[in-house]
């Protein structure tokens, strides 16, 4: 029943149900309800990646080199592992710049550059009509070996053909009518396509289906199952080799190199790009497509090693081409279903390579390559011309034509040399040229148009002279003598051994040259000069990502009035007028003739139009309206103008800045010395409640014993009594004298303050003490104590500080020999007090500390309890009082000889009871003006 | 999409796995004769590791925490 027209037919049906389901996909999409808004759809429409590579050349790849079919589908799965890092951004930085091509991606990413978008054009075009060669070569052999079914003939050779007898003619000219039907019917702002999406993704399910129908048939129909035909191989040493991939390092070489290059093809060939990111809908579809595309490749990929196998065991060596062994081997068993639905399945490869493929080439030829020409020849007036969108298609359409006949062209030239995968491979090393200025575009702010446009010249020159050129040798088209001796018989130009380098094989050699010069240029190019403003600007835009974006780049404005008719020039008046109606509805304006004549609109318009022309011919056109000056002298003014208010505001800032510093460091000043002050207290309240422990337990301990035990005898018990009161006589001195310090320290002291007569209160104080002085044997002397040593002060503090000095001296002079000595005297405006003793004297080191409190002298223990005698607290408040007196207090010593403690304080100023007014008022916020001199608060 | 730096990092984690299982020394471990299952030792190595690490990937992406 596989007659010839069952297959033509059979094969129109096939185009028109994907006809039907992309115009069905384009009708939801205009009706709001997108077919394609979903990830599985997504994913599956990645399977373009499958061509009829993968469906027949595979197997070939397998029959020739074993699993070395496999490194083109680890490639991507491990891309797409970094999808996170540079698929998302790619689809960000392409939406909200609206790019539409890889070579708009390019243009775009380096200024805008028509120059870079067209020169990625001719190397997509050129690297690419191989690829679509295979596809024909793929399809015409397929059609006819299942035309002479059931006899199994391999096609002769295509330029043994005369041309109009050729099957592949007439599929490429099938092919090019369908895709002209399916790409350009009109022409959208956005350059997405959902029925295409939608049919390639019904296309990837057919393929696969197709493909594991097969296997299964092969592995199960044939053999029991995969092990009996590996057991099977293993038998046969031809077949056996293939079981093992690698035999030398350079296998491992190319293996590795293969993985390289298919990661970049996933990414780079205009149809992944077309599909991954210009179609993507929503960039959440991607994180299932991370894991389901991979599994896609792994699935089409499962028999293929099998069904290779099968082949060589059942077909004897050399008889059949195994690039055709998936259709072979369900024909030699008369599967004549299987057959057809493989067949259907290999046209479903090769249409949905040849239709994305040829639809984004097709893009970017108008866009990047023929209008930017066009609009600069201005004997054709376009610039002028009302309608373009008209044009723009035919621009298209014709650029699908040219594309699929160079096909063609390659095919009849070369395309007999080379199994299916080679011929691919030539393609994947002329994309991986994008992989520096894309990639690096996308990390890398530094790299310059000169950089991107010398690097892709550079690497396409040197695929071309290793890859391109001894293709077509190898066909008998160009004299094969330049291959093995070299251009001009210069032995180390010998394309497949530059400069001598032996022992990889062509791909790798031609990688390794050609992305060294690539990327060598790239870089060392871009390092020559700072980028450009506009460079700069498109720079922060990529590598920035998405936040950076949305700074208009125009400095000049135009109005509705210009910019409408200009995009309904390219899109269609409706389309346009559409399109502003939303831009202004985005804004809450009413309607289009509210939107304001600024930059916002001149952005969104050439957003708009760059979606149709592409961004460089975008700027071109926009410029043409909004006529963007060279800078002026006004526009420098303004520059100045705003740089300099600017500079204001950051000068504003940095004050704000400093004294905002100044206030912190302040506050944190103050909070330390809150702290320090919160420490002293503690430590005072710890020393003080210490202090007033150590009597307490004495007492207690004292009358514990005078409890316990009644039959003490009257001695010990009086002994005890009187330690018991002399203890509770220092505890309440104790706790009198806190209270007197804390008291002077809070201000809360009262002070009666007068004209004291100095001399008159030394006598006194010696007075009180006389009889201490006698029951310790101490002679205590007086000198120059003369009346009329007249100062303002409180008479009893006066006092207080004398008894204490006093009784310090009594306390350190030896009994019996002791001696005390007190000087009074004075000059004109202060009086002079010291005490001096013969006692033991003061370490240098400690005559400050004394004053501190609960600071006693080292040598003053009582025999009897070891106790230090005194409180530690005399000295401390004797300062306190002279230093509210103005005046000071402090300790002088030889040690060995005796101590001297001096105090002076201001004479009063005459009469008139003026109060001496100064700034050694101790810390505490007490001061003179609250007290009245005489007052008795 | 790839929400979280995390999901991004465990991804590029798996890349770094996944070029040290697809090349050269790895390979060369299971290239040799003898099978496995009745595979070939490079044959089931390969798709083996590769399904394992299109599980893990589906896993990291598909997580309820990302």
């Amino acid at each position: 029943m596989l007659q010839g027209w069952v297959i033509v037919l059979a094969s129109f049906l096939y185009l028109g149900v994907l006809f039907a389901i992309a115009w069905y996909a384009d009708r939801r999409a205009d009706l709001g309800r997108s077919l394609i808004a979903n990830p599985v759809v997504y994913a599956l429409s990645l399977g373009v990646y499958c061509t009829t590579w993968t469906f027949y050349g595979s197997v070939g790849r397998a029959a020739a080199s074993g699993i070395g079919f496999l490194p083109i589908y680890l490639g991507p799965t491990l891309l797409f592992a970094l999808a996170g890092f540079i698929l998302h951004k790619m689809i960000r930085v392409a939406k909200t710049n609206r790019i539409t091509s890889i070579a708009d991606f390019v243009a775009s990413r380096y200024g805008k550059s028509q120059v870079l978008g067209g020169l990625v054009t001719v190397i997509a075009v050129v690297g690419v009509v191989p690829y679509i060669a295979l596809q024909l070569k793929a399809v015409s052999n397929s059609f006819s070996i299942l035309a002479s079914y059931p006899d199994i003939v391999m096609p002769a050779t295509a330029g043994a053909v005369p041309l109009f007898y050729d099957s592949a003619l007439y599929v490429a000219m099938i092919l090019a009518a369908f895709t002209i039907l399916f790409g350009t019917r009109h022409l959208d702002a956005t350059e997405r396509h959902e029925g295409m999406v939608a049919a390639i993704a019904v296309e990837s399910v057919v393929k696969l289906v197709a493909f594991l129908a097969v296997g299964v048939f092969v592995v199960w129909g044939m053999h029991d199952g995969v092990a009996d035909i590996f057991a099977q191989a293993a038998a046969v040493p031809d077949v056996a080799r293939r079981l093992a991939t690698a035999d030398s390092p350079a296998a491992y070489g190319t293996w590795g190199t293969l993985i390289f290059l298919s990661m970049f093809a996933s990414l780079l060939l205009p149809r992944q790009f077309q599909i991954a990111v210009v179609e993507n809908v929503d960039e959440s579809h991607l994180r299932r497509a991370v894991w389901m595309f991979p599994l896609y490749l792994f699935l089409i990929n499962l028999f293929v090693l099998p069904v290779a196998l099968a082949g060589m065991l059942h077909f004897p060596a050399g008889t059949v081409d195994a690039d055709t062994f998936v259709l072979t081997l369900p024909m030699a068993h008369q599967q004549e279903a299987l057959t057809l639905l493989v067949y259907i399945g290999g046209l479903s490869a090769a249409t949905g390579m040849v239709i994305v493929e040829t639809i984004a080439l097709s893009t970017m030829v108008c866009n990047d390559l023929v209008m930017p020409l066009l609009l600069r020849l201005p004997m054709l007036g376009l610039a002028a011309r009302a309608d373009l969108s008209g044009l723009l298609l035919e621009i298209r359409r014709w650029a699908i034509a040219v594309i699929l006949g160079l096909g063609y062209l390659y095919f009849r030239v070369a395309g007999e040399a080379y199994a299916l995968v080679s011929i691919g491979l030539i393609s994947f090393a002329a994309v991986a040229q994008f992989a520096p200025a894309v990639i690096g575009g996308l990390f890398w702010k530094g790299g310059t148009r000169d950089g991107a446009l010398t690097g892709l010249a550079a690497g396409f020159v040197v695929w071309a002279y290793t890859l391109l050129l001894p293709s077509f040798a190898k066909s008998g088209w160009l004299p094969d003598g330049f291959i093995a001796h070299g251009l001009f018989g210069i032995e180390l130009l010998r394309p497949q051994h530059l400069f001598g380098l032996t022992g990889l094989d062509e791909i790798t050699h031609c990688l390794v040259w050609s992305l060294l010069a690539n990327l060598g240029t790239y870089i060392g190019v871009s390092l020559q000069r700072v980028p450009n403003v506009r460079e700069a600007r498109q720079a922060t835009l990529f590598v920035g990502g998405a936040e950076a974006a949305g700074t208009p780049g125009w400095r000049s404005t135009a109005g509705v009035a210009d910019l409408l008719p200009l995009a309904g020039r390219f899109l269609g008046l409706a389309r346009a007028k559409e399109a502003f109606a939303r831009h202004a509805q985005q804004r809450g304006l009413k309607g289009i003739h509210e939107l304001p004549a600024d930059a916002r609109l001149v952005g969104f318009a050439e957003a708009l139009l760059a979606g149709a022309i592409g961004s460089a011919s975008a700027r071109v056109m926009v410029a043409s309206v909004v006529k963007e000056e060279p800078l002026g002298l006004d526009e420098v003014m303004n520059i100045l103008d705003e740089a300099s208010q600017v500079r204001a505001y950051t000068r504003e800032l940095e004050q704000k800045s400093k004294e905002l510093t100044r206030a912190t460091a302040e506050l944190r000043e103050a909070n330390a010395r809150l702290r320090e002050l919160d420490r002293m207290k503690d430590d005072f309240i710890s020393t003080v409640t210490h202090e007033l422990r150590t009597p307490l337990t004495s007492i207690r301990a004292f009358s514990e014993m005078l409890q316990e035990d009644p039959k003490i005898d009257l001695a010990q018990r009086s002994r005890f009594v009187g330690i018991i009161v002399s203890e509770t006589v220092r505890l309440s001195r104790l706790i009198n004298q806190i209270l007197d310090l804390a008291k002077l320290e809070s201000g809360r002291a009262e002070w009666t303050v007068a004209a004291v007569d100095v001399a008159e209160v030394i006598r006194e104080a010696a007075e009180s003490l006389t009889v201490l002085f006698a029951e310790k044997h101490v002679t205590l002397e007086f000198a120059g104590c003369e009346p009329g040593l007249t100062v303002l002060a409180d008479r009893d503090r006066l006092m207080q500080v004398l008894v204490n000095l006093l009784s310090n001296a009594l306390k350190f002079v030896p009994a019996g020999t002791g001696r005390v000595t007190v000087d009074a005297g004075g000059t004109a405006s202060e009086v002079r007090v010291s005490v001096v003793d013969n006692g033991p004297g003061i370490q240098a080191q400690d005559r400050e500390v004394i004053f501190d409190k609960f600071h006693q002298g080292a040598t003053t223990s009582d025999v009897l309890t070891d106790k230090p005698q005194g409180t530690g607290l005399g000295l401390p408040i004797s300062r306190q009082i002279i230093e509210y007196f103005n005046g000071r207090l402090w300790a002088e010593s030889t040690p060995g000889a005796g101590a001297r403690f001096v105090f002076t304080l201001p004479r009063q100023a005459g009469d008139n009871g003026a109060i001496p007014q100064g700034d050694s008022v101790p810390a505490g916020g007490r001061g003179y003006k609250e007290e009245s001199p005489g007052g008795n608060s | 999409m790839i929400r979280s730096r995390l999901t991004a990092q465990r991804l590029a984690f798996l890349f770094l796995l996944g070029c040290f299982f697809f090349n050269y020394p790895l390979l060369s471990v299971f290239n040799r004769g003898g099978d496995f299952f009745g595979l070939p030792p490079l044959y089931a190595w390969l798709m083996g590791s590769w399904l394992a690490l299109i599980v893990q990937m589906a896993w990291v992406v598909e997580r309820k925490d990302n």
